[in-house]
């Protein structure tokens, strides 16, 4: 039967179908990288080699400003946004059906349901009141609103997860310890670790590419990234933007492979 | 039922509630709560400059479907509206296909690499959307520009002899979504086919006689809530996407999600904009529960 | 969870704090601002100026509207002048504390929009025309026709941009209508001509500077800052301005009624109608700005370029866009919905 034996990473195609689209999703991203070295003030006209882009981007402050204030919104309301929808993904499945289920389903992935424009307006005129009473203008509601919208983002590939998970492990554990959060936090969590790191994966790049809802939100001063591009749009996009972009990548890409190592060695 | 079960039943149920309640409070709280407002819009009076004055009207509601002509008066079908709001269903459901096509496989192979290679294989799907959706839009229209990089590379290669026009066409469009949402398909895939152990395959291997019986048998019904969860957070955002398409496209018809953003914006007709979306809301709220009882019928949902 | 409520409180604070004196917030259209004008700015006064973008009108009037943004001064284009006025959201200025506001010249002192000036000061002018790359069309650029009776040489090489007020009125003027017209024979010739000549246009979008300097258009109709720009990376582009009318539109700092720094926005405002600030305004962004005087500390390639300084012979032909009644901005609408269906 060896012959016969079934290999799971050859499905005839699929192998060469995924590095077509690892291939594919760098095609873009390769341009704008090169794009960030253009000498001339185009991200379509190419004018020579230069690094002024970098330059000016480290050099203009509302730049750096909306640029942190992504990355910091995007950690926090995609950690809030994790960690809510893995509970009530947890509370959603694998129980007997109860009334209010399909409530709750429904609920959290309303966000997606209506343009953006929408929960933008209503946002505007809540937190329009809310800020005059309390005075509060921080960060706060952006991360709310961002933690809002990417918990749909984060619940569903969880949901995915659990769905359909074998419980004996967890059954004989609890047998084991009789202790739920220690089954929890030694069974379930383990096993439910990759999809909430493709939950938490997904609302952190949501929340990071949000325009409408945050230009809605923020207050003065509070300019993100990509709010700071919508600004551009009418008049021409700068390399600078490119040139952000393209140190974010490179400061993930190194990040990640230092990490990499480390848990290399670690093992 | 014996009573010990109605007891089990109950705590059952209590802590499903419990769980959820923070994702509730967190959605009433900024997201569902306040679109409370704009139902209450849709039944009010266009503002002089946008916003809504305070008086009773169906105007909006009425709107969705008919519209007052404006040369002669007369009340006609909003033939408009169901021509953009087909065209979004359209795209969406197309993109859904290819992110699927193209998203399956690529959740499989990383799914199959070796476990410590696989956080590594996901970051590299996420890693070109760490960079902002405008600017991934101009790079991807700098690739398939009539000069841009794969018409010169195909040019080069002998391949083709003219350039091929991808530049603001329905093509174009179409890629670039399936570009542009393909990691929603992807993660939540991989999330399911991780899950299970691959020696069942090769046991289901030997049960069946070829590979797309395996695919059919075993591998469909496993990952099928991958499936679910991927299709839903394509199809349904990409109801309201306007970026990708006016980028690509070229922006001469307008998406649902630009309807309804004209209301609020130059329309200055925001009762009509807020009964719009209330619309898309309901009609999409039903889709989504039909799809899902129709994909988890006859299975076993709680394993 | 404990450190996001942490992180939460510090972030409170610190934002409060960010109201202390010597502090600006300018709401502006997105790079708009020179970042060097504000570095002279507080090195003059030591005010530090936080600037935050929007961009489009309807948008930075919701939000004003709604309160609790923050925004001391906004910068709204011409018709959106009154609606600030008329809501209450702009107050009117105090002239003792702007000395400058004499320099602003004589031809955009007595302006429909703000007669006498009395609750905006200028920031930048500019117009909506016609860019052309006249290597590939030798025609009359100055004219509507050239979007709205496509020649030839630009079918299917021409783009739009998607400004309703702007593209709708240039076809009103076109047909013979006056802008924001309610007049519904003109309005109907005005939807013929935009539905007969839209299977021509490439493409509705932004970005003209770029798709004419690469050739990805061979015209476009556009801002005039932006055929300036065009044309410094392309020589065979140039800037029409439509005979049958075309609209000037002039963005215009207001301060609002809700301001917190009041002092320091008076400071602004007289600072930017300093005739060498006005020009770095202008030379940033690429736009006149209506300051007596300021000419002469423009950069040389805006001295004299047939864009910024508009030719004797093309200047009756532009008008204010009026701030439309809700009526006529209703016949707009339903066009330009059947435009984009």
């Amino acid at each position: 039967m060896a012959e016969r034996r079934f290999e799971v990473s050859r499905l005839p195609g699929f192998a060469s179908v995924a590095i077509a689209v690892f291939v594919l999703l760098y095609l873009p991203i390769l341009t704008l990288v090169v794009f960030s070295f253009n000498s001339g003030p185009s991200v379509a006209v190419w004018e020579g080699w230069s690094l002024h882009w970098y330059a000016d981007a480290w050099n203009n402050e509302a730049v750096k400003g909306a640029t942190a204030r992504s990355l910091i919104i995007a950690t926090c309301a995609s950690a809030i946004a994790t960690t809510v929808a893995t509970m009530a993904a947890l509370g959603t499945t694998r129980r007997a059906a109860f009334g209010g289920q399909t409530f709750i389903y429904v609920v959290i992935n309303q966000p997606l349901m209506v343009p953006e424009i929408v929960t933008a307006v209503a946002l505007l005129i809540l937190f329009g009141v809310v800020k005059q009473a309390t005075g509060y203008q921080g960060l706060g509601y952006l991360i709310l609103a961002h933690a809002a919208f990417c918990t749909p983002f984060a619940y569903l590939p969880i949901r995915a997860r659990l769905e359909g998970m074998d419980l004996s492990l967890e059954t004989a554990a609890t047998d084991l310890y009789a202790n739920p959060w220690q089954t929890f936090r030694h069974v379930t969590l383990p096993l439910l670790a990759p999809g909430i790191a493709a939950g938490a994966m997904l609302a952190f790049v949501i929340s990071l590419d949000d325009v409408v809802i945050t230009e809605f939100v923020k207050s003065g001063g509070q300019d993100t990234l990509p709010t700071y591009m919508l600004g551009q749009m009418r008049r021409a996009i700068t390399p600078e933007v490119n040139a952000i972009s393209t140190a974010l990548l490179g400061l993930t890409v190194i990040l990640l492979t230092l990490f990499f190592i480390l848990t290399r060695k670690k093992n | 039922m014996s009573p010990a079960e109605q007891s089990q039943r109950r705590k059952s149920s209590r802590n499903g509630w419990l769980l959820s309640a923070p994702a509730l409070s967190l959605l009433f709280l900024a997201a569902s709560g306040p679109l409370l407002i704009v139902l209450v819009y849709s039944f009010l009076t266009p503002g002089q400059y946008g916003n809504v004055i305070w008086e009773f009207s169906l105007d909006g509601w009425v709107g969705i479907l008919f519209t007052r002509d404006i040369f002669d008066g007369t009340m006609n079908l909003a033939d408009a509206h169901l021509t953009i709001f087909w065209r979004s269903v359209k795209l969406s459901l197309m993109t859904t296909a290819l992110t699927f096509a193209l998203g399956f496989p690529t959740a499989w192979f990383i799914a199959t690499r070796p476990p410590a290679q696989r956080a590594m294989w996901l970051f590299l799907i996420t890693i070109p959307f760490w960079t902002n959706l405008l600017i991934r839009t101009f790079a991807i229209n700098e690739v398939i520009r009539n000069e841009g990089l794969m018409n010169t590379v195909l040019i080069s290669l002998g391949l083709i002899s003219e350039p091929i026009r991808l530049i603001n066409t329905d093509t174009a469009v179409f890629i670039g979504m399936a570009y542009v949402y393909l990691p929603l398909m992807v993660l939540p895939l991989f999330a399911a086919i991780d899950r299970f152990d691959m020696k069942l395959l090769e046991a289901g291997y030997d049960l069946y006689a070829s590979r797309l019986q395996v695919l059919r048998h075993v591998i469909l019904p496993i990952v099928k809530p991958g499936i679910i969860a991927g299709s839903i957070l394509v199809f349904v955002p990409s109801l309201g996407a306007y970026v990708t398409p006016r980028v690509l496209g070229g922006g001469k018809n307008m998406m649902i999600g630009n309807f309804i953003e004209l209301q609020f914006g130059q329309g200055r007709n925001w009762p009509l904009g807020a009964a719009l979306s209330m619309a898309l809301l309901l009609i999409v709220m039903a889709a989504l529960l039909i799809y899902v009882r129709a994909s988890t019928k006859g299975s076993n949902p709680h394993g | 969870m404990k450190r996001t409520l942490t992180a939460l409180a510090f972030l409170a604070a610190t934002t409060s704090l960010a109201q202390a004196e010597g502090v600006l917030n300018l709401y502006n259209w997105g790079n708009y601002t020179g970042p060097d004008l504000l570095a002279k700015f507080e090195a003059e006064t030591g005010i530090k100026v936080t600037v935050t973008d929007y961009d489009s009108n309807d948008t930075a009037l919701a939000k004003i509207e709604a309160g609790g943004h923050g925004f001391d001064l906004v910068v709204p284009s011409t018709n959106y002048v009154p609606i600030f006025v008329q809501k209450g959201l702009a107050v009117e200025l105090d002239m003792a504390k702007l000395p400058n506001h004499a320099n602003i010249a004589p031809e955009w002192m007595d302006v429909a929009w703000d007669p006498g000036r009395t609750h905006s000061v200028p920031w930048q002018w500019g117009s909506i025309g016609m860019s052309v790359n006249t290597a590939v069309y030798t025609g009359d650029i100055n004219t509507s026709a050239i979007f709205l009776d496509v020649p030839d040489e630009l079918k299917g090489k021409i783009n739009v941009v998607p400004e309703m007020t702007d593209v709708v009125n240039l076809a009103v003027m076109y047909v013979g209508g006056e802008p924001c017209t309610e007049d519904t024979e003109v309005l109907k010739k005005a939807r013929d001509v935009l539905l007969a000549a839209k299977p021509h246009w490439i493409s509705m979008d932004y970005g003209a500077t770029e798709k004419l300097a690469n050739n990805d258009w061979a015209a476009s109709v556009n801002w005039n800052g932006s055929s300036m720009r065009a044309r410094l990376a392309n020589d065979t582009v140039a800037h029409g301005y439509p005979k049958e009318g075309y609209p000037i539109f002039m963005d215009s700092v207001m301060l609002l009624a809700d301001a917190q720094n009041v002092e320091e926005a008076y400071t602004f405002m007289n600072f930017i109608m300093e005739p060498e600030n006005a020009a770095m305004i202008s030379a940033f962004a690429r736009y006149n700005n209506g300051i007596a005087g300021s000419e002469a500390f423009m950069p040389e390639d805006m001295k004299t370029a047939p864009e910024v300084v508009t030719p004797e012979e093309h200047q009756a032909a532009g008008v204010f866009l009026p701030t439309c009644s809700p009526t006529a901005q209703q016949y707009m609408t339903a066009i330009w919905t059947e435009l984009l269906k």
